[in-house]
């Protein structure tokens, strides 16, 4: 059934399940493609947090003495860098689909929000060659999570996934029309650790700065998942729901936005 | 017979402006919506273009449908939205099948990726399920003849093994529905022979299938029903034969042969008159289509009305606006005054001379009254007809299959010695 494109932000999920096999066929394409011709492989979805999170441990843990609120420093810091570099290379993936992948959008129907959807999952791949990482310093620090927290970890990666997802929808949307979001996206990517909490633990700032970074739904994810996984302490739990709330908000606004111009998509591209 | 397309009113408006300005930058939007706030534009200033308008049409399953047109009539679009790769401004279509175009062959081949995975890839993004791709393997494998290179990335393969294994994929896709748009149809001659070969077994097995195509030879032959399509709109709907030769008569020119049978109304003058117009094969039928590779011949029946001075026959072949060439019958026997009676002089144009496309023709009847031509009888696009190639590979673009420009095309003797 051909009709004209609707506007309303629905998210289509009975054609999403039919095209199920599409979304892991284009999952398995980018995993498989993401490391082809490099001599490390997927070695570097370990080396690339690892040295990030070097970093930062020298340059503020070491140098800026930034607090780390009871909690071992270097474990803090690697439990904040898996989350962001999740999101930020979710990001950043799922606002190019569109235009990645034009060929596609030009010939071949299917339900284009695949292409942000499967962009988002691919770097949960990354994200879990990652752990170990974590897990190792865990057990180096002792910093164990007491058994029930840890079952919150996956809700706090869902909210990174579903804000990289909203934001994602959005921008991959806005870049059909405008490429300047290629040149936004690695400056914003740059300023969002500092004002999510990965190389310090949010509650050890004053408390009106806590909730204006409330509104960062990464506050929320950093900081729940140091919860879950490293036994930190609890964060507020108002924020908290800020967090969640702006992500659901994002999400709604990103697969409105996705909607509206989705019509164009094969025009403008 | 159960309906396998049902369109409804389908329209497709595009907005000039945004077209033109397909990707432009923030920047440059900000500055349009800045100018448009202090001058005043009126936002709806925009041009318009309805590329579909009100189209409605049914396809029966297992017809082969065509459509036609000119350049610019919406057939392309048509296709895009029955494939929904746009989606239309207004109206509906339901379509009742697994629809499978020949135009997204190859679509989603990733470089890096071996073949094997882009069969798997690019099965998966045309629509088979994995259990499909996984049957159909060692057949697609086959078909293309690049069995050995299977686990080779596609980056390293050949143009024509990328072809081959792309076509392959496509081929085996068992539609119910299969789309083909000759316009955008790339690859070689025996690619695109295939592609025609695919299409008449799918038309013989009761697939549905709809042709657009330029080749009026090629609608005709393989349609069973025909769609022509003008200005984003239905002008004819019916079987290929008429409605191809309406598309002839009414855009292609003048047609291929006129009579005037009032001899009062008929061009000429005092001593000449015009009775009729044709263009003939070498069986001397009239014919819309010049084979590029044969003769084709121009017609033209008069009457010498009285004694006077000699006169003789004249064409004018033009073609996209340029003048191929002009003709005159320099025989000695219209160096005497004819006498007077009906004649029919035929113009013969060797084969291998015209290139493709649409050729108009002006006729005359004159005398030499040099430096001027006197001319008794001037119609001016009295006859047209089509020039052809049907890619057989004896034309002198050989096997190539793309665009042979030129206003002539002659076949040249060549010459070539190693040295």
């Amino acid at each position: 059934m051909i009709k004209p494109a609707s506007r309303w932000p629905h998210l289509a999920v009975s054609e999403l399940w039919h095209y199920r096999e599409l979304l892991a066929t284009l999952v398995w394409r980018d995993v498989v493609v993401r490391y082809k011709q490099t001599f490390l492989g997927i070695a570097w979805a370990l080396l690339v947090p690892a040295f990030t999170a070097a970093v930062y441990v020298v340059v503020f843990g070491k140098f800026a003495n930034f607090p780390s609120g009871g909690t071992p420093y270097v474990s803090l810091v690697i439990a904040g860098v898996l989350p962001m570099q999740y999101f930020a290379s979710s990001l950043t993936s799922s606002s190019m689909s569109l235009a990645a992948n034009l060929p596609l959008v030009t010939k071949v129907y299917f339900p284009r929000t695949l292409l942000p959807l499967a962009a988002v999952i691919v770097p949960l791949v990354d994200f879990i060659v990652g752990l170990p990482v974590l897990i190792g310093l865990m057990w180096r620090d002792g910093a164990w999570p007491s058994a029930p927290t840890v079952v919150f970890a996956p809700l706090f990666l869902g909210l990174a996934v579903l804000t990289a997802l909203g934001t994602g929808l959005l921008l991959s949307a806005v870049n059909v029309r405008y490429r300047d979001v290629r040149y936004v996206i690695p400056v914003f990517l740059q300023v969002l650790p500092l004002l999510s909490g990965v190389m310090y633990a949010v509650e050890e700032i004053p408390t009106k700065w806590q909730w204006i970074l409330a509104f960062n739904p990464m506050t929320a994810v950093i900081a729940g998942w140091r919860w879950a996984v490293l036994d930190a302490s609890a964060p507020d739990p108002a924020q908290t729901a800020v967090g969640f709330a702006v992500g659901v908000v994002l999400f709604v606004v990103g697969l409105a936005v996705f909607r509206a111009s989705e019509p164009r998509f094969a025009d403008t591209i | 017979m159960p309906v396998a397309i049902d369109a409804q009113g389908l329209s497709k408006k595009y907005q000039l402006g945004e077209q033109q300005a397909a990707y432009g930058t923030l920047r440059e939007s900000l500055s349009h919506a800045v100018k448009r706030l202090t001058r005043q534009e009126h936002p709806h200033g925009k041009d318009e273009i309805w590329a579909l308008r009100d189209v409605s049409f049914e396809v029966p399953e297992g017809e082969v449908l065509g459509i036609i047109g000119r350049n610019g009539a919406g057939k392309s679009t048509l296709l895009k939205v029955l494939t929904r790769i746009v989606s239309p401004t207004a109206g509906r279509a339901e379509i009742r099948g697994r629809v499978a175009s020949l135009l997204e062959v190859g679509t989603g081949f990733h470089p890096e990726l071996t073949g094997r995975e882009n069969i798997y890839l690019n099965g998966s993004i045309l629509g088979m399920k994995r259990r499909e791709i996984r049957r159909n393997l060692p057949a697609i494998a086959e078909f293309s003849g690049v069995e050995k290179f299977l686990d080779t990335p596609v980056k390293r393969y050949s143009s024509g093994m990328y072809v081959r294994l792309a076509f392959s994929v496509a081929a085996h896709l068992e539609p119910e529905i299969l789309l083909v748009d000759e316009v955008l149809a790339v690859g070689d001659a025996e690619f695109q022979a295939r592609c025609l070969g695919r299409m008449e077994d799918m038309g013989a097995t009761g697939r549905t299938v709809l042709f657009v195509s330029h080749q009026m030879q090629a609608v005709s032959q393989l349609c069973d029903r025909t769609i022509l399509l003008d200005d984003g709109q239905i002008m004819r709907d019916g079987p290929s034969e008429e409605i191809v030769a309406h598309y002839l008569q009414t855009t292609a020119g003048a047609g291929a042969s006129r009579t005037w049978p009032d001899s009062t109304e008929a061009p000429g003058d005092d001593l000449v008159r015009l009775r009729s117009v044709r263009v003939v094969d070498e069986d001397g039928t009239t014919s819309d289509y010049a084979d590029v590779r044969r003769s084709i011949g121009v017609e033209l029946a008069f009457s010498v009305v009285r004694d006077g001075s000699p006169v003789l026959p004249k064409v004018k072949l033009v073609a996209g606006g340029q003048i191929v060439f002009n003709a005159m019958d320099t025989d000695p026997r219209w160096h005497e005054p004819s006498p007077p009676g009906d004649y029919v002089a035929t113009a013969w144009i060797p084969g291998n001379l015209l290139n493709e496309g649409l050729i108009s023709v002006d006729v005359a009847v004159c005398s030499i009254d040099s430096p001027k031509l006197h001319h008794h009888v001037s119609v001016h696009e009295a006859l047209s007809f089509h020039v052809q190639d049907p890619a057989e590979g004896d034309s002198s673009r050989g096997t190539f299959t793309g665009q042979w420009r030129g206003v002539v095309r002659p076949l040249l003797e060549w010459t070539c010695e190693r040295g």
